[in-house]
């Protein structure tokens, strides 16, 4: 019998290693697995690489990881917001390594690793700073720029609703990456609002096959 | 320069008379949202915001606002009849992959030759950020620019060559000032229309590239 789901965030996080990448979804606040990221801040894992759109605002979520010194890294292609203050701070005194990463190069590099491709050329960043120390061509009559692949340990992703073999749905615009680096990690954990029976989410709006998934987790809203 | 420069409002609505019916159009943060709001009803648009939504609406009332639909500017909007969901990975492959038709960006500087720099001055204070403007810079039909001709302290956008770090080479198609709208040519920047009271000698001593005046040069109509 598969039977993804666990009883706590604890049991979700559980495991994850020192030194471990690992993908936060979420654009903004919306979509960010916020419950699961407090619960690896719990759990003490360190030294990680965090690649994540944002790099988070306030006290919550990667935020709070970064200000507990948890993360050595983070990859993202906006770490610039209203009060992402913990990581301008450890930014500036050179506490924080940043790799900034065009946002739909971002998204292709994790879709890559899932896929099990060994790369792809983008138009993408070519002629700027970002291409530097990277290989480009000129393919189809443009410059384009040879991006690697993203994989990681751990996927934290918020989702709507699951069942037992973690099969996903999300709500509107909080699906963003979620789906993408469901496919990209050694063990995807997800916390969803409902959990619902097998065979209760229609099969033709099921956005995230449960193949993709390992751990999900119910989050009270 | 004494003649009053156009509102940016008037080049919004300016931009909007060039979208054509039915387009799907990505608007950047900043002065190419208003854009949104002075279409006019006759044209159906398909909005498309980086994080999955297409068939983007209008704010909502206040009260009414779901924390997590939100526009690339993380602002609260809405969907329309017949939007759609999608994850971010498809919301790049409709950037990257050619299938937007317009793409209206803001600018810190745009190079005679269509370059675009608008994610990074040289100030080393803040951290580097970047989004999607480099995807969007690179995979939409048409990248029409809007901004303000000159800096807030009077220094030229329009230049000889970027002296800011690029975004990508040679995308703009057109750019819609506070004074004029120019197309950029294999000959440089070619000036379609100034503001009102604008002379070519003026625009001239405000922007640092060379300009060429369309022979059928007019007058900017906002409406």
């Amino acid at each position: 019998m598969i039977d993804k789901r666990v009883a706590t965030l604890a049991d979700a996080v559980a495991g994850v290693a020192d030194g471990s990448t690992v993908l936060v979804g979420g654009f903004g606040n919306s979509g960010v697995p916020v419950e699961l990221v407090h619960a690896l801040l719990e759990q003490g894992a360190g030294d990680l690489t965090v690649v994540t759109n944002n790099a988070g605002s306030g006290e919550s979520d990667v935020a709070a990881l970064i200000r507990e010194r948890r993360v050595r890294k983070i990859i993202c292609s906006y770490p610039r917001s209203a009060g992402s203050v913990w990581f301008e701070k450890f930014w500036r005194a050179g506490e924080i390594e940043l790799e900034l990463v065009p946002q739909g190069t971002l998204s292709e590099r994790m879709r890559a690793a899932g896929a099990g491709l060994g790369g792809f050329f983008t138009p993408t960043g070519a002629d700027s700073l970002l291409a530097e120390g990277k290989e480009v061509r000129v393919l189809d009559g443009r410059r384009q720029v040879f991006e690697r692949p993203l994989p990681a340990d751990v996927a934290l992703v918020k989702a709507d609703r699951a069942d037992r073999w973690g099969n996903l749905v999300y709500r509107t615009a909080a699906r963003n990456f979620g789906p993408t680096m469901a496919t990209a990690a050694a063990l995807t954990v997800v916390q969803v609002r409902e959990f619902v029976e097998l065979g209760a989410l229609d099969p033709e709006a099921v956005v995230t096959p449960g193949i993709f998934v390992d751990r999900v987790v119910q989050v009270a809203p | 320069m004494t003649a009053p420069r156009l509102s940016a409002v008037d080049v919004a609505r300016r931009v909007a008379r060039d979208i054509p019916d039915g387009s799907y159009v990505n608007l950047g943060i900043g002065l190419p949202t208003l854009v949104a709001d002075v279409v006019g009803p006759d044209k159906e648009i398909v909005y498309h915001s980086e994080n999955g939504v297409l068939g983007m609406g209008p704010a909502p009332a206040p009260g009414e606002e779901d924390p997590e639909l939100i526009n690339a500017g993380k602002q609260p909007v809405t969907l329309l009849p017949g939007g759609a969901f999608c994850h971010h990975t498809d919301a790049f492959v409709m950037m990257r992959g050619g299938h937007i038709d317009v793409s209206v960006l803001g600018a810190f500087q745009v190079a005679e030759n269509g370059d675009l720099a608008n994610w990074a001055t040289d100030e080393a204070a803040l951290p580097p950020a970047v989004g999607g403007a480099m995807d969007l810079a690179v995979g939409a039909r048409q990248v029409l620019v809007v901004t303000t001709h000159t800096t807030r302290d009077g220094r030229p956008k329009l230049l000889p060559r970027c002296t800011y770090p690029l975004t990508a080479a040679a995308v703009v198609d057109r750019v819609y000032t506070d004074l004029a709208v120019l197309d950029v040519s294999p000959g440089g920047f070619v000036v379609r229309e100034v503001a009102p009271g604008v002379t070519p000698e003026a625009l001239q001593a405000v922007t640092g590239a060379r300009l060429t005046f369309a022979p059928d040069l007019t007058v900017v109509r906002p409406d």
